[in-house]
């Protein structure tokens, strides 16, 4: 190994770095910031992956944000009532019943991802496979309830022409789940790496970035549930 | 040089390149290969582009004139061989979609930014080549898509040629399907689809932008040390990512008006060509609108900003001169960026918005001509005194401040409520933005391909032949966008087939059909171009690894640049960019690799 290594990124190897943004000194490759002490075989290269994974993933959930913003402008716009606008063709749906359930499931699955996260970082790798691939289960479960729900509302004939409050209930649990079943899918790929025993550096970067979009995904959730059923 | 710089872990090849042709030229995930095949998109898309405006000139020139080829091009939407107002009106959307989407907005970014951002910020690719390589599909699946619209029928099996709204697809009448016109169907489905394709690519593409420029830049180069491209590009890819998703977002809900019976801009009581529209009611066009605008304008933006970049860039190089103001620069880039998310609204004065909403969208969108006499001063103020070389992309540069200002000064005109009134839908709008969204940016390109041909393709273009396209182009343009000022002065609106039929704007019909001639001209001058391309490419002399004597990172390896850019070995700056003239050195500049430069700035 040559002597000049340097990594322009302040985090360890085998720990899966800081949190992004936490300022640590050249994070963004400003300049050099001599080197950490690698173990063998190992470089800055190794480093500069899961960090450039975390910004993507940061960058990622600001457009998709924008894009929740947008139909929330949409929504508020097109007329609800409660926020003052709109013409009176507004006609709230009723909430279904298991939506309350739903909730309750993404944000367990949100406490077992970090679980997750957590005893990854301390290398439990016994617990770690169980609480990965208990939140790819609750994972799929909220799915399933979605779609409940979605049929629920078609038991009463509401569907997404009905009126203007179901077209955008239809719009925004598609979108988000079909933003959710993107996670779901990266969680499955790393809970089949995990009980094949494949957890590298990589993959450890890999589950952070799961796991913010994770949380990411829950507090959307959480958004959409309090803007659609409180805000009509 | 050899002795500073610093193996990367031992290995020298990290990536070998591939070699079979598919992955190598295809589905290549090198950014270069990826930067050109962006190129090449742009160059087919605005050689079609350039094709439907000739035929919109030749029905504004000569309205109603039978053209015998036409009827073998349309031979359903002009049978006669005479251009219907419907033709027309498709010609126009398809025109203004082709040069937005895949012109304006993707060879300044992709094709420029993808090439020289990574060797510019000293990174051997982009932080995600596999997500840079499906961008790239994803936006050619989507030009082939739009143009598909070309071959669309109708319920009668009429020929129309794609959508008929225009590059704004306004609400309602585009989410009405083909009772609001031929291509209004099908066709505007094609373009929606094609346009949210756009969004998830530039998405994907402002994402490897915005990580590979924070990450993974070399060691040395700190921010301030940065290009002026690579801010612009920087800048570029912010505004992507915030305004793309928003289109996106206004895409699906004219989707799901289109194909799911909901009603988010269609508002009730439609009455369209003798129909009741009755299952639609309470929808909002100006929602519509105001989705599309805050797009919209920063779109604009989008288009230009990486002109700026690299006119700042070649007036420095080619005045031998450090830019003037350096920082000012990137603030104002900055600036402009960020003013351009909340001018929105001047696109809609009027549109019924509240005279108090549209002094404040008029304020800012005034404000913004600060930022841009900052970068107009600034390159004047890099021109000043410099012993400038007049190449081919210099000339270009000076034509892009020159097309700013005149563009950016007619902006000014419109972003002021009480003006823009009788200006709206004007001539004078088409002028304004052809100027300063259109042919500037692709002045900017010009300059960029003059400049950086012989780094993508080791040979030197034939500087004879440049000169003389800069020459035709630059009065070219002004002849046909200047009158355009005029004509919206005397009142002629956009979008009609022809004035000839309207008793007030008769009186321009001379001056459309002189602006007619001259495209002609303009457009035949383009050829000199596209000659030049391919026999530079094929037969042009060998280029030097830095033959304009310029400092940036690209220079300091060869033309072409190998598979992974640097060899294995990344390079280390040491200086900014821009170090021309510098007192006391050697040479009359000192490339950003120059040990040379730590020393002097201990003195």
């Amino acid at each position: 190994m040559p002597s000049t290594l340097t990594t322009d990124i302040g985090i360890k190897p085998g720990v899966g770095g800081g949190e992004f943004g936490s300022g640590d000194g050249g994070k963004f490759g400003s300049g050099p910031s001599d080197s950490k002490d690698w173990p063998p075989g190992w470089s800055s290269e190794d480093a500069a992956e899961p960090e450039k994974y975390r910004i993507g993933m940061w960058v990622a959930l600001a457009s998709i944000l924008m894009l929740f913003v947008a139909l929330t402008s949409a929504y508020i716009v097109r007329g609800v009532p409660a926020l003052g606008g709109g013409p009176d063709d507004w006609l709230p749906i009723d909430m279904p019943s298991v939506l309350w359930l739903n909730t309750a499931v993404l944000l367990a699955s949100s406490v077992t991802i970090e679980l997750a996260r957590r005893a990854l970082k301390k290398n439990e790798y016994e617990r770690f496979k169980s609480w990965i691939s208990l939140t790819t289960l609750l994972g799929l479960a909220f799915l399933g309830g979605q779609l409940m729900a979605w049929r629920q509302l078609a038991a009463q004939g509401v569907f997404i022409n009905s009126h203007p409050h179901s077209s955008f209930f239809y719009l925004l649990t598609s979108l988000h789940g079909l933003h959710l079943l993107g996670g779901v899918i990266a969680l499955g790929f790393v809970t089949v790496a995990a009980f094949r025993m494949r957890i590298g550096f990589k993959r450890r970067a890999a589950v952070q970035v799961t796991a913010i979009y994770w949380h990411f995904m829950d507090g959307l959730w959480i958004y959409l549930f309090g803007l659609l059923f409180f805000f009509r | 040089m050899a002795d500073v710089v610093h193996p990367v872990h031992g290995e020298v090849h990290r990536h070998p390149a591939p070699t079979n042709f598919i992955r190598k030229y295809i589905f290549s995930t090198d950014h270069k290969v990826i930067g050109i095949q962006y190129w090449c998109l742009a160059l087919f898309a605005v050689f079609v582009g350039m094709a439907l405006s000739l035929l919109m000139r030749l029905q504004l020139g000569w309205p109603g004139q039978e053209w015998g080829f036409l009827k073998t091009l349309f031979p359903n939407a002009a049978e006669n061989g005479t251009i219907s107002g419907e033709l027309y009106l498709s010609l126009l959307t398809m025109h203004g979609t082709i040069m937005v989407f895949f012109v304006l907005t993707t060879a300044p970014q992709g094709g420029f930014g993808n090439y020289f951002l990574p060797i510019q910020i000293g990174a051997d690719d982009m932080a995600f080549p596999v997500l840079n390589m499906l961008s790239f599909w994803i936006t050619f699946v989507a030009l082939v898509v739009l143009l598909s619209a070309f071959f669309v029928t109708d319920a009668n099996m009429i020929n129309v040629i794609g959508p008929i709204g225009g590059w704004t697809g306004y609400a309602p009448l585009s989410a009405l399907g083909e009772r609001a016109g031929p291509g209004q169907g099908t066709g505007v489905l094609l373009w929606i689809t094609s346009i949210a394709l756009f969004c998830v690519a530039s998405l994907l593409g402002a994402l490897n932008f915005i990580t590979t420029m924070l990450n993974m830049r070399a060691r040395g180069l700190s921010l301030m040390r940065l290009p002026l491209t690579c801010w612009a590009w920087f800048t570029t890819a912010i505004l992507a990512l915030l305004s793309f998703p928003v289109l996106l977002a206004a895409g699906i809900l004219l989707l799901l008006d289109h194909l799911a019976g909901t009603s988010f801009f269609i508002p009730g009581g439609e009455y369209v060509s003798g129909q009741l529209v009755k299952e639609h009611a309470g929808g909002s066009p100006i929602l519509w609108q105001h989705l599309f605008w805050f797009f919209g304008h920063p779109e604009v933006y989008i288009a230009i900003l990486p002109g700026m970049g690299l006119t700042s860039h070649l007036l420095s190089t080619f005045s031998r001169k450090p830019v003037f103001g350096y920082r000012a620069m990137v603030y104002a880039l900055f600036a402009i960026g960020l003013l351009g998310f909340f001018v929105w609204g001047h696109h809609m004065f009027i549109s019924g918005m509240s005279p108090y909403s549209a002094i404040a969208f008029s304020l800012v969108t005034l404000t913004i001509g600060v930022p841009s006499a900052i970068k107009t001063f600034n390159w004047l103020g890099t021109l000043w005194g410099g012993q400038i070389r007049f190449t081919t992309p210099m000339l270009f540069a000076i034509g892009f401040v020159s097309l700013f200002v005149s563009g950016g000064i007619t902006g000014l005109f419109l972003g002021q409520t009480s003006i823009d009134i009788p200006l709206h839908d004007t001539y004078f709008v088409v002028g304004h933005f052809h100027l300063i969204m259109g042919v500037a940016a692709i002045f900017g390109m010009f300059a960029g391909t003059y400049f950086w041909f012989p780094k993508m393709f080791g040979k030197m273009m034939n500087e004879g032949l440049g000169k003389i396209h800069f020459i035709i182009t630059f009065i070219g343009v002004n002849a046909i966008f200047i009158p355009f000022h005029v004509m919206g002065m005397a009142g002629a609106p956009r979008r009609y087939a022809s004035h000839g039929n309207l008793e007030y704007a008769r009186s321009v019909m001379p001056l459309s059909r002189f602006i007619s001639w001259v495209a002609f001209v303009t457009i035949a001058g383009q050829l000199i171009f596209l000659v030049n391309l391919i026999w530079s490419w094929i037969k042009g002399p060998k280029a030097s690894a830095n033959p304009w004597e310029a400092t940036s990172l690209e220079w300091t390896i060869p033309s072409p640049p190998p598979h992974d850019n640097f060899a294995g070995i990344l390079p280390d700056v040491h200086r900014g960019p821009y170090e021309f003239s510098v007192p006391g050195a050697s040479t009359d500049y000192l490339m950003q690799t120059d040990p040379e430069s730590a020393e002097e700035h201990g003195h």
